[in-house]
């Protein structure tokens, strides 16, 4: 059951979600029942509760972080969650004839629903995470809520404000919470109530403190928060009613209670709760006589009524506690029935100007009396509930003892804010109601029937409450109040008449004090001239623009869209990152002596170290910038046969000839020469990064060199042939123990050739720089002739390089360069045409057939219970190529070539486009 | 035998291969290809994760070479998660990209495939070069996947991924040859069994080597300051393949997170530690740069970019603060974070399209067509994203800050992550106040007919919004799996063990 009146208000935000043509009566009807749904089972949950037990329902939900789905209602709970849906049914009812008939009532009802299971949640929650959970839902849907009237600027900026303050004060709770269950252990409020001795004695105590109270006061709109709330006004005025008086930003109060054993009663809470709830007392007071619009007063004057309770909790005596209690209860009843008298108002003139307004008793004396009633409470005139808990919070200040300066200030103080009180009590009535009638822009008149039925609901109760307060209250203030303390109430009596004593004057001097103010405000016309906005709002917003601002310069710092930009940032970091360690720890730069180097290993190295230069230097002329490269992979390649590794030194350069071809043609589609770098001091700059980029790590590699360098060689070498079958170690490696890097590798070139064809295959390239002029491409005879004449060749070679390629300098990805080459060679002798005519194949499909011939080969392994890409070689001797082994490592290695051989033919096609084109053209 | 651990690999290699044999073939057939891929890869995901959650380390010995000779794959917790996510962004962009964009695109059936088995095989692979190898896999199809039809500032997106990217890969190819060339061997586990002896000679080498290989994961995974191409490169990508480059940085983070916690982890002697101080700072300012930069973007997608990078800075913050509970909440927030930033781009997409004159632009005001649905699913994945509850972003914020807590100077990291989440919300506030309430220009008459959605675009949204509540809902089981996960990370020596003491398969018969 504890579940299901959590859920009620959740299902009706469900339901009304899936059920898009609901009107504005279902959708009330929806929320309206969920309302009293929960009121019922509160009803038959209450002999239990106000026995004094505490009603718990625990689901696990999050183990793992403390967080249990932990219903727990005790008085305080039970209160409160009766004030949610008691008040959120009035508002509903009221709602339905609020709203216009172009509001989409299904959204409206579906994000209040909502907000009231959020409501609930908070009331209910038995855990502290739980609380949380909800605690951050009704800023969500208060930010729906507010924002509800979208289109207009202020709803937008209203709601933003509030989610940004609430929102953010529900981070710093969170870290609060967090605090607390570091200390207890846990986040159950059992535990965490009866802990409070333990809180209060850690180390860590004002931090949780002042970070819970942080989240406490966004919600209840103190100081300096309080700003939020009178814009949050721009919500429909249901929303206002509902949020202002009963719910949203009586969750912070509410809070304070709820924590009150485990966090008040130290020195550090009595000030800051108290002073912060003094000053918002004050503050609001003053701020809501300066209001020309109904509503503003209202919220400022919520403001105010939240600064006193925030301030009776603060002080921290168990009366005051009851009195905060009692005064939730009485200003959550006028409050929202003046809310809900506002809308009538603006509902039916058009307006919630006061300077506009004027005059209404005539037009509407219903709704008059009920609102002059209502303000009578709020301004705390005996016979009406807000008298009594007013009282109660003058008795408290009175009672109060702390140093003599700030024992004085705070009765004073709170007179003071009772005049203010009174006056904009007076006024809310008297330019309201009375005086010359105003101009607003439509004709006044009585509201719907059952739109006022709330107003006259929440007005009866202020009377009954007033006037038979141990009838009507004592037991619901009890239950609360003690629900708070979480132990035995104080002596209280609650009382119209106590005798003439101290706080009796202090309501007669509040009550005069008031009168004699709007008097005289009004006779000059003060009120209405000066309107208090909110600096709060100024700000706020100078803020978040501020942070934009700063967010969008170190952006458009960052994020310059130049490469050259990113790299130098990367190089830097690289330069600073790998430098580091050499900083604090030795490092020799060689541990064993080098070998001696050669004539032809220095030359060697002179020509790699000039082709780099080279590059460097003319990077800007590209063509010889490609053809240094080719000399510099040219060299390794020579290096590579220097050290006895012929297969690397093919390959090595096999490639560089592949690429630089390729390189060569795709320069045509490209300037000749690259746009030069901007500013000198940069150049050198870059130059300068660059320079020690290049020494950095020849520093590196040069010390790797000059050490020992243990190695797997020998067991490689000591396998190839016993397991691996084949003599040629640099392959079996490639093909066997590594295949499976090979595997990767020929997929990168089967990408970067199906990359290519994607980009460019439905691509028209127009040749920035064309190799000669229009006209038949002036080919060499003698370079067709020679390529001819190697083709054939080149294919015997490379079927001869495939095969043996396990023993012996070779394998799939040289034989399928050097037959990619041998038609490079021909498509520049003999042109596109030629080539196309004869290969005039679907190179996608062959990479494709490739990798699966490679990969088959791999899976075969499978059938054999055995690992992808185990090799089984039985041997074979063919004449001529000597021994090979067929089978598996053959498969695999078909599959390079048809990938290395395809790609490169592929890029080719597709580079060699143009010069169709030109052709053609 | 049991070959499930190649199968991530396997699949989606057969499958891209089949592709370009059928890149002509019918859409159809093309689309029942990668769909059945993308099932069975989810299929072989789940089971891995299942065998994982056993505790122990499934070892794969590829071409059945002993571990410290050939190459191991090697499926712990973490690497079965990782590939699970990737199956289920690869069936998002599969599906996503059924919308139509599969059909404008040469090749991207073969591409996406071959993404996949890329990253898949990133994760599972217990050697260092492998790892280079499908960095370069997936480095070459992402960027196939980013060029999409040559149009300019994707393709100069592109050029400067590709150019960053293969400055990464030489500098990748310097760390490797500084260890091997010391060490003498390319199995992590060797490496790391072996990296503890290193002589004090070799001391500062080895560490350099180490932060080199950061310096290559942090460009990957988005770390201060190697993250400023990304907003905007991610936000010229595709819808589907924005929402597939949610995992891309994940697959950085997830290479420092293994690399540096198994060879130059806690065991790692000399070496031990070396990433942490430069990680922890700079994750941090990443976060909070993410979070301002989402303040400041000027699109959806550039947003989503910036929170990408945001999730990047929790991500590494986690990392310097180490330890498994740092990293256990962390692996839940990488699962959250993925899912919840696809979701974001995919919604950016429809946001784009709904907004036929202003686009996902959030300077200029328009009229969005199918308003509710758009903004409810706006809301839901703000929410997540934001880290607000109850949907997983709220969990996973909730146990990294208990995680932090332990940490010296956790005030200072609870004020920064407490913050920038602050920011974030601002940001995500003023974006959808703007897409979703803002009035259209006066005047403006909403003419042009905006074609809905197809079904397997809003599928995934749908999927992945669904997801994040699943991932709270069930907090409890992924929780203690990511924590499972990261105690395995913190003790590297049962991973060691397990690597270097698997036996090759024993094969009767043969002449080996």
């Amino acid at each position: 059951m504890l579940f299901a009146l959590i859920a009620l208000p959740f299902a009706a935000a469900l339901a009304l979600m899936l059920a898009p043509r609901a009107g504005r009566n279902l959708s009330a009807w929806t929320v309206g029942l969920a309302a009293l749904a929960g009121l019922a089972i509160l009803f038959v949950l209450a002999p239990a509760v106000f026995g004094g037990e505490v009603l718990r329902a625990r689901a696990p939900w999050i183990e793992a972080i403390g967080l249990e789905f932990f219903i727990r209602i005790d008085g305080w709970a039970w209160l409160f969650a009766f004030l949610v849906l008691g008040i959120g049914a009035l508002i509903v009812l009221y709602a339905r004839w609020y709203l216009a008939p172009e509001d989409p009532p299904r959204r409206f009802f579906a994000y209040l629903a909502l907000f009231m299971g959020a409501m609930l949640g908070i009331t209910l929650a038995g855990n502290l995470l739980l609380l949380i959970v909800f605690w951050e839902l009704t800023s969500i849907s208060s930010f729906l809520l507010i924002g509800f009237w979208g289109r207009r600027h202020e709803a937008r900026a209203g709601a933003r404000m509030a989610l940004a303050v609430t929102g953010g004060g529900g981070l710093a709770l969170l870290a609060g919470v967090l605090v607390i269950g570091h200390i207890v252990g846990s986040y159950d409020l059992d535990l965490v109530l009866a802990s409070g001795e333990l809180i209060r004695s850690h180390p860590l105590y004002v931090p949780a403190l002042v970070l819970v109270l942080l989240g406490a006061f966004a919600k209840s709109a103190q100081f300096p928060f309080h700003f939020w709330l009178p814009h949050a006004m721009a919500a429909p005025t249901p929303v206002s009613a509902y949020l202002h008086s009963a719910t949203m930003v009586k969750a912070g109060v509410f809070l304070l209670a709820r924590l009150h054993p485990a966090l008040a009663g130290s020195t550090e809470w009595l000030l800051i709760v108290s002073a912060i709830g003094l000053s918002t007392l004050v503050l609001g007071a003053v701020a809501a006589v300066f209001q020309q619009d109904l509503k503003g007063l209202l919220a400022y004057s919520t403001i105010s009524h939240l600064g006193l309770i925030t301030l009776l909790f603060g002080l921290g005596s168990p009366l005051a506690v009851v009195a905060g209690v009692f005064h939730i209860l009485n200003h959550a009843t006028f409050k929202a029935s003046l809310f809900m008298a506002a809308g009538i108002i603006d509902h039916e003139t058009g307006t919630r100007d006061l300077r506009r307004l004027g005059g209404l008793y005539a037009a509407m004396p219903i709704t008059g009396t009920l609102a002059i009633v209502a303000s009578l409470a709020m301004a705390g005139v005996p016979l009406l509930n807000g008298f009594l808990s007013k009282e109660m919070f003058l008795a408290e200040t009175l009672a109060f003892e702390s140093w003599p300066s700030y024992q004085l200030a705070v009765p004073v103080l709170a007179v003071f804010a009772g005049i203010c009180s009174v006056a904009y009590s007076a006024r809310f009535v008297h330019e309201t109601f009375f005086g010359p009638k105003g101009h607003p822009p439509k004709t006044p008149h009585e509201p719907p029937r059952l739109m006022r039925v709330p107003v006259e609901i929440l007005v009866v109760l202020c009377l009954a409450v007033g006037i038979l307060p141990n009838l009507v209250v004592a037991d619901l203030l009890a239950l609360g109040a003690g629900g708070v303390l979480q132990g035995p109430l104080p002596d209280y009596h609650l009382a119209i008449w106590h005798g003439f004593n101290w706080p009796l004057a202090m309501s007669a001097i509040s009550l005069a004090g008031g009168l004699a103010l709007y008097a005289i405000l009004h006779r000059r016309g003060i009120a209405r001239r000066i309107d208090l906005l909110s600096r709060g709002k100024i700000a706020f917003e100078g803020i978040v623009a501020a942070l934009i601002g700063l967010a969008q310069r170190v952006t458009r710092t960052l994020e310059t869209g130049r490469i050259q930009g990113y790299l130098l940032w990367l190089l830097a970091f690289i330069l600073l990152v790998g430098a580091s360690p050499f900083v604090d720890l030795a490092a020799p730069l060689s541990t064993k002596p080098a070998q001696p180097a050669g004539p032809m290993a220095v030359g060697l190295w002179l020509l790699i170290v000039a082709g780099a230069l080279t590059v460097t230097v003319a990077y800007r002329r590209r063509l010889v910038a490609v053809i240094a490269m080719g000399i510099v992979g040219l060299g390794v390649s020579l290096v590579f046969a220097l050290l006895s590794a012929p297969d690397l030194a093919l390959t090595q350069l096999l490639v560089d000839m592949v690429t630089t071809v390729l390189l060569l043609m795709a320069l045509r589609y490209l300037p000749a020469i690259s746009p030069p770098e901007p500013e000198r001091l940069a150049r050198w700059r870059d130059g300068a990064i660059a320079v020690a980029a290049g020494l950095g790590t020849t520093a590196i590699v040069y010390m790797v060199l000059t050490r020992p360098h243990p190695s797997i060689a020998e067991y490689i070498l000591a396998t190839t042939m016993s397991e691996a079958g084949g003599a040629n170690a640099v392959n079996t490696v490639i093909v066997d123990y590594r295949g499976f890097d090979t595997l990767g590798e020929i997929t990168v070139f089967a990408i970067a050739g199906i990359v290519i064809y994607a980009l460019l295959d439905r691509v028209r390239l127009t040749a920035l720089t064309p190799f000669a002029a229009k006209g038949p491409a002036p080919h060499s005879l003698l370079l067709n002739l020679c390529a001819q004449l190697i083709l054939p060749l080149a294919v015997a070679v490379s079927a001869y390089l495939f095969l043996r390629g396990h023993n012996a300098p070779g394998g799939g990805f040289i034989a399928g360069l050097v037959l990619a080459i041998a038609l490079i060679l021909q498509y520049i002798a003999a042109g596109s045409e030629w080539v196309d005519e004869r290969l005039d194949h679907d190179w996608n499909r062959w990479i494709g057939a490739g990798l699966l011939a490679a990969a088959a080969t791999g899976i075969g392994a499978f059938a054999f219970a055995h690992p992808f890409l185990t090799s089984s070689t039985p041997h074979v001797h063919l004449p001529l190529v000597g021994e090979i082994h067929l089978a598996s490592a053959m498969g695999f290695d078909t599959g390079v070539y048809l990938v290395v051989f395809a790609a490169c033919l592929l890029m080719l096609a597709m580079l060699g486009k143009v010069s169709r084109w030109e052709a053609r053209d | 035998m049991n070959h499930l651990p190649v199968l991530p690999v396997l699949i989606p290699l057969v499958a891209g291969a089949l592709l370009l044999l059928l890149h002509d073939a019918p859409l159809r057939l093309r689309r029942l290809v990668v769909a059945v891929a993308c099932l069975s890869l989810l299929g072989v995901a789940l089971m891995l994760v299942t065998l994982a959650d056993r505790g122990g380390y499934l070892v794969y010995q590829l071409g059945n070479w002993p571990s410290n000779v050939g190459i191991v794959l090697v499926v712990d917790r973490l690497s079965a998660l990782m590939v699970l996510l990737t199956a289920i962004l690869g069936a998002v962009a599969a599906s996503a990209a059924a919308g139509g964009l599969d059909t404008r695109q040469a090749h991207f059936h073969a591409l996406l495939m071959f993404q996949l088995m890329g990253i898949a095989g990133a994760f599972l692979t217990g050697d260092l070069f492998n790892l280079f190898v499908f960095f370069e896999v997936l480095l070459i199809a992402s960027y196939g996947l980013l060029v999409h039809a040559a149009d300019g500032e994707r393709l100069r997106r592109a050029t400067h991924y590709m150019i960053l990217n293969l400055t990464g890969s030489s500098l990748f190819l310097v760390g490797l040859g500084v260890l091997f060339g010391l060490v003498g061997t390319l199995n992590m586990a060797d490496l790391a069994a072996k990296i503890a002896a290193t002589p004090d000679e070799n001391v500062a080498l080895v560490r350099a080597a180490a932060l080199l290989l950061m310096v290559v994961f942090a460009l990957k995974g988005a770390l201060l300051p190697l993250w400023f191409w990304l907003p905007r490169t991610y936000a010229a990508a595709t819808p589907a393949v924005a929402a597939l480059f949610a995992i891309m940085t994940k697959v950085g983070i997830y290479a420092v997170y293994r690399v540096h916690t198994l060879v130059f982890g806690a065991e790692a002697g000399p070496a031990a530690g070396v990433a942490e101080p430069w990680v922890l700072p700079l994750g941090l300012a990443t976060l909070v740069l993410g979070a301002l930069g989402a303040l400041a973007a000027p699109s959806l997608r550039t947003l989503t970019g910036h929170l990408v990078v945001a999730s990047a800075g929790t991500l590494f913050t986690a990392f310097g603060v180490g330890g498994a509970d740092a990293l256990g909440a962390a692996l839940y927030y990488l699962v959250h974070s993925t899912l919840a930033a696809a979701a974001l781009f995919l919604l950016a997409d429809l946001v784009l399209r709904h907004r036929p004159a202003a686009g996902d632009c959030l300077r200029t005001d328009d009229a969005i067509r199918r308003r509710d649905p758009l903004a409810l699913a706006f809301i839901v994945a703000a929410v997540s994203i934001a880290a607000l509850p109850p949907l997983s972003g709220f969990v996973a914020k909730v146990a990294l800050l208990d995680a932090l807590a332990a940490h010296p100077s956790g005030a200072w990291l609870w004020t920064v992550v407490l913050a920038s989440g602050l920011v974030v919300i601002v940001a995500l506030a003023r974006a959808g106040s703007h897409l979703f309430w803002r009035p259209p220009p006066k005047g403006h008459v909403a003419t042009t007919p905006v074609a809905a959605p197809a079904f397997a675009e809003t599928a995934p949204l749908a999927a992945l919004l669904t997801a994040s509540l699943a991932l709270s809902v069930l907090a409890d089981p992924v929780l203690a799996y990511a924590r499972a996960a990261a105690a395995q990370l913190a003790a590297p020596s049962a991973y060691i063990a397990a690597v270097l003491g698997q036996r090759p398969v024993e094969r009767p018969g043969s002449d080996r």
